[in-house]
């Protein structure tokens, strides 16, 4: 493997974690303000479809974007609606989010463009296109330095630079902000917050719908970024990876970051390679898919450090003494 | 303000005013036409038994609930206190019985938390610190800013909830039993704080139920009882018994009808038995005790001095170190039988402290409550089903035996009240015809009726020859049913003394650790 | 006291939340440009309207009786078992290991021995993520979602790497050795001389199907571990006190659920596909999750549930056949009736709580 076969590797590592990166933290908001999220997949999918139909027949990208933001906050307003509002079970609602997703995007793919639920290919101003960073060209000759500038780092699609900004920002926005206080406080011990004068409806419906954008912006990029039209369930599990990678990242934003690198890093491995050989052992491509979940397992069971996740997660507020 | 007419004082209006507060949930009227004036600057306590309403009315006052009928004034001005928000907007400050603070937060981000001074943590949190120093050299609030409050004991937390107030510039301040969890010494601790907000000119509410609390702190008391408010008295033109009186509203000590112990065989036998939670806190600290065949024996304690871990111990939920016999025979106290399966095969019946959440499932039905713990029962089995029918039957019989009403064994636990809840649990443990038979807390929300019907039924079991342990904070109970006392404080017993030979006052005093030497330095 | 009677709790709230998800599904095929009442016509013909329709509709009711029943009993102990899908695939491998491996002589043995093999594939399965769950307290939900994805990557390594025959392009098994071909359900009537479409995939698994429903009802209402299963379900503190060991009923129940999971494989692997195809499950494993609230969590109310959703399955192939209505529409379906019994019950509950309350307050 030569140093230009690395590069290309982590290049294309950094594109497949980016929808990663961008469901693993809208997972991080929902789940830190103590409303489990399984519906990412579901969310993403929509946006998805719903970005690549609007990209197409408008033919702008943007239009598209927030198309795909807007299909995913409706199905976080359901989310809120079942799991805020009248207190039913977060994780059924996550399952039937997914299934709704599923559902309906091939329904009304099919209905409004007769391609087997796909959308048309998309192209032009209806993508986002590739963004070459300032002296990509220029520093591209600088010995191993430069092809990481040029090739890894330039050329991504807007959206991959935007996903990166997400970490910073929302470390800022969690530790550093009067909003991150007492969201993190809502997914702790939602009385504390009740208690001192704040709604802790309003608190998990601001989580939800920070969640539904960043969903949005996840599925969207699958659909106009990664790819160039949208594909029945084009999200293949990603939601379920960026959910693995929340708690591989213990619920922190620069974790995050890692962990969905790392899984990136383990889908393009094994696209680019059919099977891994180690010298000792060969490791089949399958095994490379399953790893995020097998490391999940692992970090879940606690061998590897354990993951607490919010205290609260998963239980509706019910105001008492 | 106009409203301050007829020439009085501003000082004169009362700090909070409720008139004519109602309150019910469904059937219960919690608060009846509830009328109080609490004074600027005084310490003002609600004493009144369990479900008297006490905590209701606190928590109209706090937003919690909206009353049906009344008003409330503030400093003499009518307030609507719609949510906790206008509670605090109106200089009310509420320290829970159970505390409202993030674990993993800091103290100093649990006191900034909905008091934050703008979109940006880093001002707030840095002008709460200093204010947080103010007000520990101001009150002896001493607590590290920077500690996590999982990492505080909690008179430490509860502290960190009166700073979390006074950040919030609260002028009243509630305590909703506030020493139920503390040591001796950190409630004085407590109460030398109190004092030094009262001199600062703050109002506080203590709700209680200890008469000792009422006496040694407050200036004015207001009994409460059933919902209403029976009493408004100056606390030193009254006495503990008055108040006693008043709170129950008969002049009753439940005496048993019992004769005489006739203890034989030692059943029960502990040694040096100690309990580490999985906290690492030492909850028992080397106990030894014994229980006699036909004797009882009651723990008396404050609530959380470790005689729930006694009786789990005792009753396989928890794991133990020491050596416990019964019938001379060791129990296991760590290893496979050391569940409460085997303990039943030791002849040991278990009462719970908690019908609710251990002894019953709420849900069963009555008859499947009968079966529950002992469903390993041959009797109960046939084949490899388990025999309902045989199972309906004898509950009926017990619901005979043990007058429960409605005398219906297909309605659910939950639709039951606590008084026949309990002669379930009671009727399914005392018919095993235990060895020994452990109780904890065997009349906590039991209408009076039930209760001397209880008592009965534990008497009879001890005039059986069983042994029985007989766990209770309610001190009255222990006086009138046990043959020997025992006292709990801190994990370890402060001694033992015959119910004839002893009374409330010394009982209590020893229930506070005071008859060890170096209490405060063991609170601490 | 519950405030609605058990009549409305177990038959008109299912009712309404049906009503509702048939509702919302009625506007989605308007707003797609079609006549919903047609296409329920379309359905109702295509998946009751013939003995061929029956044959298919009750060999996906087969499918999901499986996989309530598994949801159903782990909710009993308050397990949330989300990973019926990768148990079910589970059990499709070892179904095709005992029927490709083994010569069998006669059917009858062969499904004996590969619905013991199914559920053991299946209750393996789910016995590490409740071995996490009791023993680390790791969180059951995630951990068998983890598990029908592991599942997924391990059948495919073994079917392509290791069952796949010579040259074979698609990913799937060699077809099963004629004696472990199981009968159709048309075969079966076929013998009593009632005429019934012989070539759809309704088996004997059916019967197999309704056997695991009255060995559940036993197993949960008449036995010790049923009790114990329900009595850890309610109160896990209470079970602590009964002497009921927690990480026991933890696994045992998790791997009867499992168990029940796996077995679906002996339908649809056995019974329809005669060979082990990758991705056969094909999303049974959730309906499960639809199929278990629906039902109430009883047998009886699992066997009406997986044939409700049979018939869309069914109803929603013929849909798509005849019509340009997609099949999908079925999955919008199942994703409202989930949702509107699992996740939005409130909803629906506390108009009818109060509608009972007033009735009751005149009376």
């Amino acid at each position: 493997m030569d140093y230009f076969t690395i590069l290309q590797i982590v290049d294309s590592a950094l594109r497949l974690a980016t929808p990663l990166l961008f469901a693993c933290l809208a997972g991080l908001f929902s789940e830190r303000a103590g409303i489990f999220d399984i519906g990412l997949e579901g969310k993403m999918l929509g946006a998805a479809f719903f970005s690549a139909a609007t990209a197409f027949a408008t033919g702008s990208v943007w239009l598209g974007l927030l198309a795909g933001i807007g299909a995913s906050l409706a199905l976080s307003a359901i989310h809120g609606l079942a799991s805020i509002t009248f207190r039913g079970n977060q994780l059924i609602s996550g399952v039937a989010i997914n299934f709704l997703a599923s559902g309906l995007t091939v329904l009304i793919g099919l209905s409004w463009f007769k391609l087997g639920g796909q959308t048309p290919a998309l192209s032009g101003a209806a993508r986002f296109s590739g963004v070459d960073l300032p002296f990509a060209e220029a520093l591209s000759g600088v010995p191993l330095i430069g092809p990481i500038y040029s090739e890894v780092l330039s050329g991504h699609t807007i959206l991959v630079y935007v996903a990166l900004l997400c970490v910073p920002l929302s470390w800022y926005v969690l530790y550093r902000t009067r909003f991150g206080l007492r969201l993190r406080a809502v997914g702790e011990n939602p009385a504390a917050v009740d208690t001192a004068g704040i709604s802790v409806i309003g608190l998990r419906y601001s989580a939800i719908l920070i969640a539904g954008v960043l969903c949005g912006l996840a599925g969207a990029y699958l659909a106009t970024g990664l790819g160039a039209s949208f594909v029945r369930e084009m999200t293949a599990g990603r939601g379920f990876i960026a959910l693995a990678a929340l708690i591989f990242a213990k619920w922190r934003p620069w974790y995050a970051l890692y962990a969905t690198f790392l899984f990136g890093l383990l889908e393009a491995v094994s696209n680019r390679y059919p099977s891994v050989d180690l010298g000792f052992v060969t490791l089949p491509s399958q095994f490379m898919q399953a790893l995020p979940y097998i490391l999940t397992v692992v970090i879940l069971a606690g061998f590897v450090g354990k993951a607490i996740p919010p205290r609260a997660g998963g239980q509706p507020y019910v105001k008492e003494r | 303000m106009t409203m301050e007419t007829g020439g009085q004082p501003s000082t004169a209006a009362p700090a909070i005013e409720l008139k004519g507060i109602s309150k019910s949930f469904g059937p219960v009227q919690a608060n009846k036409d509830i009328s109080i004036r609490v004074m600027p600057g005084t310490i003002h306590g609600i004493i009144g038994e369990n479900g008297a309403g006490k905590s209701t009315l606190m928590s109209i006052l706090y937003g919690f609930y909206k009353a049906d009928k009344g008003e409330i004034f503030i400093s003499g001005q009518k307030t609507t206190i719609p949510d906790s928000q206008a509670a605090i907007a109106a200089g009310i400050g509420m320290v829970f019985q159970h505390f409202k603070l993030v674990e993993n937060f800091t103290v100093l981000e649990n006191v900034v938390l909905g008091a934050e001074d703008g979109a940006f943590l880093g001002p707030s949190l840095a002008k709460a610190r200093s204010e947080l120093t103010e007000l520990a050299r101001e009150y002896e609030l001493n607590v590290d800013p920077d500690a996590l409050i999982e990492e505080i004991g909690v008179g430490m937390q509860q502290r960190v909830e009166i700073l979390k107030a006074l950040y919030r510039q609260a002028d009243i301040l509630i305590l909703d039993e506030p020493t139920g969890v503390l040591t001796p010494a950190e409630a004085d601790h407590l109460f030398r704080i109190l004092d030094g907000l009262k001199a600062q000119g703050k109002t506080i509410i203590l709700i209680t139920h200890k008469l000792r609390e009422i006496m040694e702190v407050t200036d004015t008391v207001s009994v409460m009882r059933r919902g209403e408010m029976t009493a408004t008295v100056k606390t030193k033109d009254t006495s503990p018994t008055e108040l006693a009186e008043l709170m129950v509203g008969r002049k009753v000590l439940l005496r048993v009808d019992k004769k005489p112990a006739k203890p034989g065989e030692t059943v029960l036998d502990v040694q040096n038995l100690s309990v580490t939670d999985d906290k690492g806190v030492e909850r028992l600290k080397g106990v030894s005790l014994n229980v006699r065949a036909g004797e009882i024996l009651g723990i008396a304690g404050v609530a959380g001095n470790g005689q729930s871990e006694l009786l789990e111990v005792l009753g396989g939920i928890q794991t133990a170190t020491g050596s416990v016999t019964v019938n001379g025979q060791p129990l296991d106290l760590t290893g496979k039988l050391s569940d409460a399966k085997s303990r039943r095969a030791r002849g040991i019946a278990h009462v719970p402290e908690d019908r609710q959440r251990e002894g019953l499932i709420m849900d069963f039905k009555a008859w499947e409550n009968t079966a529950f713990g002992y469903h390993d029962d041959p009797a109960y089995q046939s084949g490899i089903l388990m025999n309902n029918h045989a199972i309906r039957e004898d509950t009926e019989g017990k619901i005979e035996r043990f007058d429960v009403r409605p005398a219906d064994c297909h309605l659910a636990a939950k639709s039951f009240s606590g008084g026949n809840q309990q002669k379930i649990v009671l009727a399914r443990e005392i018919e095993r015809n235990p060895d020994l038979l452990l109780v904890g807390q065997p009349t906590r929300g039991v209408d009076i009726g039930a209760i001397e019907f209880i008592h009965q039924r534990i008497v009879e079991l001890r005039d059986q020859g069983k042994a029985i342990l007989l766990v209770s904070v309610e001190l009255e109970e222990i006086l009138s049913l046990s043959d020997r006392i025992a006292v709990i404080f801190d994990g370890k017993l402060m001694g033992e003394r015959m119910p004839n030979a002893t009374d409330e006052k010394e009982l209590g005093l020893m229930m506070a650790g005071m008859s060890g030497a170096n209490s405060e330095e063991v609170a601490l | 006291m519950s405030a609605i009677p058990r009549w409305a709790d177990i038959v008109l709230i299912p009712l309404i939340n049906l009503f509702l998800a048939f509702l919302i599904s009625g506007l989605v095929i308007l707003a797609i440009g079609e006549d919903p009442i047609a296409a329920l016509k379309v359905m109702i013909d295509g998946a009751l309207g013939s003995s061929y329709g029956w044959g298919y509709t009750l060999y996906y009711t087969t499918n999901f009786i499986f996989t309530g029943l598994a949801v159903a009993v782990a909710f009993h102990a308050s397990l949330f078992n989300i990973g019926g899908e990768g148990q079910a695939a589970m059990g499709g491998l070892g179904v095709a290991l005992i029927c490709l491996f083994i010569p069998w002589p006669h059917w009858t043995i062969a499904l004996v021995a590969a619905t013991l093999a199914a559920a053991a594939f299946g209750a393996f399965w789910a016995s590490i993520p409740a071995y996490l769950q009791a023993k680390r307290g790791s969180h059951i939900v995630i951990t068998t979602i983890m598990f029908n994805f592991i599942a997924a990557a391990l059948l495919n390594y073994v079917i392509v790497n290791n069952l796949r025959p010579k040259g074979a392009m698609d990913p799937a098994t060699a077809k099963f050795p004629e004696p472990t071909h199981l009968p159709s359900l048309g075969d079966m009537l076929g013998t009593f001389g009632i005429p019934f479409s012989k070539g759809t995939p309704a088996n004997v698994t059916l019967l197999v199907a309704l056997a695991a429903c009255v060995f559940v009802y036993f197993l949960i209402w008449r036995t010790k571990l049923g009790f114990q299963i329900r009595a850890f379900g309610k109160s896990q503190p209470a079970a602590v006190y009964a002497g009921i060991n927690p990480v026991k009923i933890t696994i045992i129940c998790m791997m009867i659920s499992g168990g029940l999971a796996g077995m679906m494989a002996i339908n649809n692997v056995m019974g329809e596909a005669e060979r082990l195809i990758l991705g056969s499950v094909e999303g049974a494993g959730f309906i499960g999750i639809a199929v278990a609230l629906m039902g109430r969590s009883h047998p009886i109310g699992i066997v009406l549930a997986a044939l409700l959703f049979g018939f869309l399955a069914q109803g929603g192939a013929e849909l798509s056949l005849w019509t340009s209505v997609p099949r999908e529409l079925v999955t919008v379906i199942q994703a409202l009736v989930i949702l509107f019994t699992g996740a939005l019950d409130g909803m629906v509950r506390a108009p009818v709580e109060r509608v009972f309350l007033a009735l009751r307050r005149e009376a």
